[in-house]
């Protein structure tokens, strides 16, 4: 059942469950986190109805700078403003920011340890229709191997909201990930949100046989997974990463501990990606059986966001077998 | 307008800087010569006279702010610096080794007053367009804050560089002033054969900044086009420095091969020789 200390959404099973687009959180959050603090600045690369800084831009029009299409500049731009005190939020689609500017975000963010916030928004497969080259499937990896930066990953519009206002308290160099397409609401206003907290969504009645570890919006795959599997006998655990770095680390062993089987679920490439960090602590603290669920090594293409998941096995059905399948290693 | 003592003061000076560099890049065995020396005079000018700073208190809020794009000249920074009081000048011998704070490109939060970490070409413009932007947005159009970004002629190779001169002039930002390095040297050549920039003036003219072009080693040139940035009010300054790679040490002058190599203990030596007698017009305290 759904972990009542979290508070979560009582409708999330109803087929009509309702759904937003996790970008649009994060554009509430930087007004609302702008209002709070006026050395927040946003920057945008001609794409700020897209990724939601419209508001705070209308807003705030002094504290908005428009860069154009031009990523690099977007990054160290915001570097030169937060070395004079300004917290800047910089967005653009993630296959551009950080995809381009991957080298900027380094040494003038990371290695500089200054606070600039980077929202990477159409992240994903589930992008649809615009094709491979604007479906970012790498962002996580190149993040996260980055000294001082922080990964966020919320899995709704909700979470998202209250991650881009917790990461404004921060202060630090962060990266969070935002998708295009409407998902379904899983938190509520009251679920508690902490930067580098992994909470567990989703527990059966007794000791779970399998851990699901999911980020993003696939965390509402995971748990329609989990709650059918139940009904069949397989104890499923499902868990919201929320912070991919750091790690929580405890709640992983946790849960590795609990169940010596794990599946991880992500839209994003398997290689560097969550399912890689989370495998990165287990190997060396706790080695159990492990599962990944993402884009395996390939490129995407065009196809509705529904369509895409399906085709590179990241649906419910998919998460359901990558579970027995786990299973089955754990009981040989 | 610089009276002739004060330039024969700076003069002196980068003559100092100028050998500091090639003690310190003789001991670090690796390191750029040319464009160390080539832009020492500006660093001295900078320094030692057109920034406001403090080098006893470097996180002073009304600083300018100064930023070093092109990280690999930095032994010409951090020689300055030494002189200028930041640290002391025995320090400098600690360049490119394990633990220095005098890294072999510079990390800001190994220095005091090094700005911003540089290095990777192309990115200081955007940055320092950023800190002017910042500024501009606390302090409106009257803000009398200046910041300063040297960078190289090669790195207007890079596209990041324009993505900045055409924001900087879009804000107007006016408290901007960026210093091209124009030696026409990079690693693999003439600046010209490996990829033109030429006509660089009219390029940035066309990008509406204020440009202005001198000779980088004239002191009363640069204090002019200094004071000259300060009296323009709707666009960046872009200050093209000539300059002479290798400048003040004879067979490095003008030759591409000293971008990125130290000299020897033999040529150390006879470089040492000609800076410390000004190219032999007087004598070495060390004879």
């Amino acid at each position: 059942m759904l972990n009542p200390k979290l508070k979560l959404n009582n409708k999330v099973w109803n087929d009509d469950v309702e759904q937003a687009p996790i970008r649009q959180g994060f554009g509430e959050g930087l007004l609302e986190a702008g209002i709070a603090d006026e050395n927040i600045v946003g920057l945008c690369a001609d794409l700020t109805e897209s990724t939601k800084m419209q508001a705070f831009a209308e807003r705030f029009p002094k504290r908005f700078i428009q860069v154009g299409v031009a990523e690099q500049n977007l990054a160290t731009v915001a570097s030169g403003m937060a070395a004079m005190g300004k917290l800047p939020f910089i967005s653009s689609y993630a296959m551009f920011s950080p995809g381009r500017n991957w080298e900027q975000i380094r040494t003038t963010i990371t290695y500089n340890d200054r606070a600039v916030i980077i929202a990477g928004s159409h992240a994903g497969i589930s992008v649809g229709p615009d094709g491979g080259t604007h479906q970012a499937l790498e962002d996580i990896a190149i993040m996260r191997v980055l000294p001082n930066m922080i990964v966020v990953t919320p899995c709704d519009s909700i979470e998202a909201k209250k991650a881009t206002r917790a990461l404004a308290k921060m202060k630090k160099p962060a990266y969070i990930r935002l998708a295009r397409e409407k998902s379904p609401i899983i938190t509520t206003v009251d679920t508690p949100f902490e930067v580098g907290k992994a909470q567990v969504l989703y527990a059966p009645d007794g000791i779970a046989h399998v851990g699901v570890i999911a980020s993003g919006a696939l965390v509402y795959n995971a748990l329609r997974a989990a709650r059918h599997l139940e009904k069949n006998g397989i104890r499923v655990k499902v868990v919201n990463i929320g912070t991919i770095k750091p790690l929580d680390t405890e709640t992983i062993l946790a849960l590795a501990k609990e169940t010596r089987a794990i599946v991880t679920v992500e839209e994003h490439q398997i290689a560097g990606g969550m399912g890689s960090a989370v495998a990165e602590f287990l190997v060396s603290v706790y080695p159990v059986a492990v599962e990944f669920l993402g884009v395996k090594d390939v490129y995407g293409q065009s196809g509705t966001p529904n369509e895409l998941i399906e085709k590179y096995e990241m649906g419910i059905d998919s998460i359901e077998k990558a579970i027995k399948k786990v299973l089955d290693r754990k009981n040989l | 307008m610089l009276r002739d003592e004060k330039i024969i003061e700076l003069e002196t000076t980068a003559n100092n800087i100028r050998e500091s560099i090639i003690e310190m890049l003789l001991e670090a065995k690796s390191g750029h010569s040319a464009g160390p020396l080539g832009m020492a005079d500006i660093f001295t000018y900078l320094f030692f006279h057109a920034l406001k700073h403090d080098p006893k208190n470097p996180t002073w809020v009304e600083r300018d702010r100064f930023i070093l794009s092109n990280g690999h000249i930095c032994p010409v920074y951090y020689a300055t610096m030494a002189h200028a009081g930041y640290f002391p000048i025995e320090e400098l011998k600690t360049l490119r080794k394990l633990g220095s704070r005098l890294q072999g490109h510079p990390h800001r939060e190994w220095l005091p007053f090094v700005e911003t970490s540089s290095g990777p070409l192309g990115s200081g413009l955007s940055q320092a367009a950023g800190m002017a932007l910042a500024d501009k947005i606390d302090h409106g159009d009257i803000t009398t804050r200046r910041i300063y970004c040297v960078m190289s002629d090669g790195e207007l190779q890079e596209g990041n560089s324009w993505e900045a001169i055409m924001l900087a002039s879009k804000y107007k930002l006016h408290n901007l002033v960026a210093i091209v390095d124009y030696n026409n040297i990079q690693i693999e050549g003439y600046v010209e054969n490996v990829m033109p920039l030429a006509p660089l003036v009219e390029k940035w003219k066309s990008f509406n900044w204020n440009v202005i072009e001198i000779d980088g080693h004239n002191f009363s040139a640069i204090d002019e086009a200094f004071d000259q940035a300060k009296t323009v009010f709707e666009k960046p300054t872009v200050i093209i420095a000539r300059t002479i790679p290798g400048k003040g040490v004879d067979f490095m002058e003008y030759d591409f091969h000293w971008h990125g190599t130290p000299p020897n203990a033999e040529q150390a030596k006879k470089a040492l020789e000609e800076l410390r007698t000004l190219g032999g017009k007087i004598k070495s305290e060390h004879q």
